[in-house]
């Protein structure tokens, strides 16, 4: 038996709101399946299973909102179902009566509404236990008499062997619709920006270096591809400014990788963050993966995928949690040189200024070429200076033979 | 191209959208959303753009004449 | 396998400062009639013999004084095991403990730690009355800077106070005055043990009654009656006050859905105040009864031997708060 835990997607999440389940008890999933939508400060975020397996049992429902690392389900590994059922909630104590079984389907919220008044006006006692596993079993609290517990309180125990009744009755009513997770809250992101962007300055050594990186060669070879080609197969400048950074990168595994309990840790891939500006203030930056061994075409592909969902909400959990490097680009409004934030545990963040037309000595000749102005914010608990301008000069000298960025 | 353009920049506000002025500037979008704007023009209006033509459409007053001469 | 020897917790202290001095020369015991005397609950008696004047040091009865030594030493280099005869001497040296030992790390930028190890006789019983009976070490785990330990069990008397004196930071021992003739076996190669986590000392289902210090015994005693009933009580020796095992204490009372926090202190604003104060920060949800407690009476500890036990936990008070939780 596994558990399903609310994931951390950044280092500055503390917890997370299920918006939605779109998995049930006895569902069969596979490792990379989009299990549930989570309201987070950065959106609306799709959590994807680590683990194949069978879902056994839902632990909260949708609206709640439960600290990351907090159970949210429990899956059977392949092959373990015919171990039979095991309660969702294991219990010594209820050792001596049957064990309780996941009724098909979703878990029902908790009922909104109160439960009803006694006639002598006094409260009704349900512990909050009971009201736990009434919520996660679908089970209508109206329904049950006085309990068994301290003061006639209605306890865990008590749930549990009505749900067995209710089960044993017939199948339970249809679960009511979680709401469909709100658009992005700005807010909330700008919260979660400020927290990170503040740990960053106060923990991280940061070193820049700026390079003009000669783009004239770059830049005719796109025009060139790109006007036999309609828009939907055109690229965009920004895809050769990535592949050559993940393409330097493999080389210059410093930069690639998270800063964690006081040592490196080599990214297991070379995932580029993309910052990615949100319409009326806010910034994310996900991952696409293992940037490297992605051809142009797809590289284009994904990048596209990846701001419409930025910006629209619908990322994935893994596009939060694994960028072990980020890339931002801020030359759209004219911007020559960003120095950048590093986002923590990474330790490294590539900026691009503006894309255009500079004045360039070559040769003893003042000559007009495209350009552009490279940036490294680099943590200097991990690399140097000097590691860090053999690494911009690499990202430029790849990008004067585009050619080599097709392999 | 109204309608492309709040696809793309859904919280614009496209009421007071200056038709002469930069798009860029007036919606915020950046370069992936002009392609995007690109793309959907050209599927819906059937019309070539070549790369080259971009900075002729680049407020709505230029795109809309642009478009009218490539025969949309 | 290791054999095992027959000893008491005062013999395990003993043996613990024992092997503490010989591992490590910067080890020393300093304190009020450590050395000739033997200690007021005998627990160097022999060291000084074995160890020397300059390792076994016999101070003036000046707790401010010498505690400041011992964090002197500490700063300097040393390893000092500073024996303060019982906590309520050890208010003379609140000063150097909480404005000093405590602060240092962090006045200093993190430049000086302060391994200093205290040691106190602690909690009530022996007649006492009320200036030698407190049980203050609540108060010590509100301290930030501090590590809090409470050796239970012979094997905690024995290995906590090695693993302290590798903690670079200021750590407080205390020991319960009515644990020292505890006897029981321990294994011959005893050693250090963890100063980081609660221990589950008895499994059941049904509650659990989380406890720490000279109370472990009495709650232990309890557990065994409600069995005898038909309730699984689950005994959770909290061992560390600060910086307290959440996991562990919300784990249990997850599996159990019910708590008890016996604790010899006093309920107003003690120990058992923070743990009925996590489990509802952290495991409301699960609970099917409130939190109980079972605490000192809210008196200074009497005299006269019927009132002193008046005024402690007892077994029949913890069965009865168990039982409550279950709503018998």
């Amino acid at each position: 038996m596994a558990d399903i835990v609310m994931p951390s997607l950044g280092a500055d999440m503390e917890s997370g709101r299920l918006a939605q389940w779109l998995i049930k008890p006895g569902d069969r999933i596979a490792r990379g399946d989009v299990i549930a939508v989570v309201e987070t400060q950065k959106g609306a975020i799709e959590i994807e299973a680590f683990e194949a397996g069978t879902v056994a049992g839902l632990a909260i429902g949708e609206g709640e909102e439960v600290p990351v690392g907090a159970v949210i389900a429990r899956l059977e590994a392949p092959g373990e179902e015919a171990a039979g059922a095991e309660p969702a909630a294991a219990e010594p104590a209820s050792a001596a009566s049957p064990a309780p079984v996941e009724p098909a389907g979703p878990p029902l919220r908790e009922p909104a509404a109160a439960p009803a008044p006694r006639p002598d006006g006094a409260r009704r006692r349900v512990s909050p236990a009971a009201r736990t596993l009434a919520a996660r079993l679908g089970l209508d609290l109206a329904g049950l008499g006085p309990g068994s517990g301290p003061g006639g309180a209605v306890v865990s125990g008590d749930v549990r062997r009505a749900a067995e009744a209710v089960r044993a009755a017939g199948p339970p009513a249809a679960p009511p619709q979680g709401a469909r997770a709100a658009g992005l809250d700005l807010e909330e992101m700008r919260k979660a920006i400020a927290a990170a962007m503040a740990r960053s300055k106060r923990e991280i050594p940061h070193y820049y270096l700026v390079q003009v990186v000669d783009l004239q060669a770059a830049s005719d070879w796109l025009a060139a591809r790109n006007a036999e080609r309609s828009p939907e197969a055109r690229l965009l400048i920004a895809v050769l400014l990535l592949k050559a950074s993940a393409l330097a990168l493999r080389e210059h595994g410093a930069f690639n990788g998270t800063w964690e309990d006081g040592a490196f840790r080599p990214g297991a891939g070379i995932h580029i963050g993309n910052a990615v500006a949100i319409r009326g203030g806010g910034l994310v930056a996900p991952a696409i993966h293992d940037v490297d061994r992605l051809d142009l075409e797809t590289l284009m592909a994904k990048l596209r995928d990846l701001v419409t969902r930025a910006r629209r909400g619908g990322l994935r959990s893994s596009e939060l949690s694994d960028p072990t490097v980020t890339v931002s680009s801020l030359g759209e409004r004219g911007v020559d040189r960003l120095l950048g934030v590093i986002y923590p545990p990474q330790v490294a963040l590539l900026g691009f200024g503006r894309v255009g037309e500079r004045v360039l000595a070559r040769d003893g000749v003042a000559v007009v070429r495209q350009s552009v102005e490279l940036s490294l914010a680099a943590d200097h608990r991990v690399s140097d200076g000097h590691s860090g301008g053999l690494f911009l000069r690499r990202i430029a000298d790849l990008l004067q033979e585009p050619d080599r960025l097709l392999a | 191209m109204l309608e492309e353009l709040a696809r793309i920049a859904p919280e614009a506000d496209l009421e007071s959208l200056a038709p002469a002025g930069d798009l860029r500037d007036e919606l915020d979008i950046d370069s992936m959303d002009h392609l995007n704007l690109m793309i959907a023009l050209h599927r819906r209006l059937g019309v070539e753009i070549p790369e080259r033509d971009y900075p002729r459409l680049l407020s709505l007053d230029a795109a809309v004449a642009y478009l009218r001469t490539r025969g949309a | 396998m290791s054999t095992a020897l027959e000893t008491t917790y005062r013999e395990c202290v003993r043996e613990a400062i024992r092997d503490a001095l010989q591992r490590d020369p910067r080890v020393f015991l300093m304190g009020e009639d450590v050395g000739h005397y033997g200690g007021c609950y005998a627990v160097s008696k022999g060291l000084l013999a074995e160890f020397g004047e300059e390792r076994i040091r016999d101070t003036p009865l000046s707790e401010n004084g010498f505690t400041g030594i011992g964090i002197g030493a500490a700063l300097g280099g040393l390893r000092p095991i500073v024996e303060i005869m019982t906590v309520n001497f050890s208010f003379l040296a609140l000063d150097q403990i909480i404005n000093n030992a405590a602060t240092l790390l962090h006045m200093s930028g993190g430049a000086f730690n302060v391994p200093l190890v205290i040691r106190m006789a602690t909690g009530a019983g022996r007649q006492l009355a009320a200036q030698h009976s407190h049980s203050m070490e609540g108060w010590y785990a509100h301290i930030p800077g501090l590590r809090v330990l409470t050796p239970a069990t012979l094997e905690d008397a024995r290995g906590m106070l090695w693993t302290a004196l590798e903690d670079p930071d200021p750590v407080l021992i205390f020991e319960h005055v009515m644990l020292y003739n505890r006897a029981g076996s321990l294994a011959a190669d005893a050693g250090p043990v963890d100063i980081e986590r609660a221990a589950v000392r008895r499994e059941g289902g049904d509650v659990t009654l989380l406890t720490y210090g000279g109370a472990l015994h009495k709650t232990l005693e309890a557990a065994e009656a409600l069995a005898a009933e038909g309730i699984s009580a689950e005994v959770v020796d909290l061992r560390v006050l600060r910086p307290l095992d959440e996991a562990t204490i919300v784990a249990s009372v997850a599996r159990t859905r019910r708590a008890v926090v016996v604790d010899e202190g006093w309920r107003s604003g003690g120990v058992s105040a923070e743990i009925a104060t996590r489990i509802m920060e952290r495991a409301f949800w699960e609970l099917d009864a409130p939190v109980e407690r079972v605490c000192g009476a809210e008196v200074p500890i009497p005299y006269p031997a019927h009132l002193e036990q008046a005024a402690l936990p007892q077994v029949a008070g913890i069965v009865a708060a168990a039982r409550r939780t279950l709503g018998r």
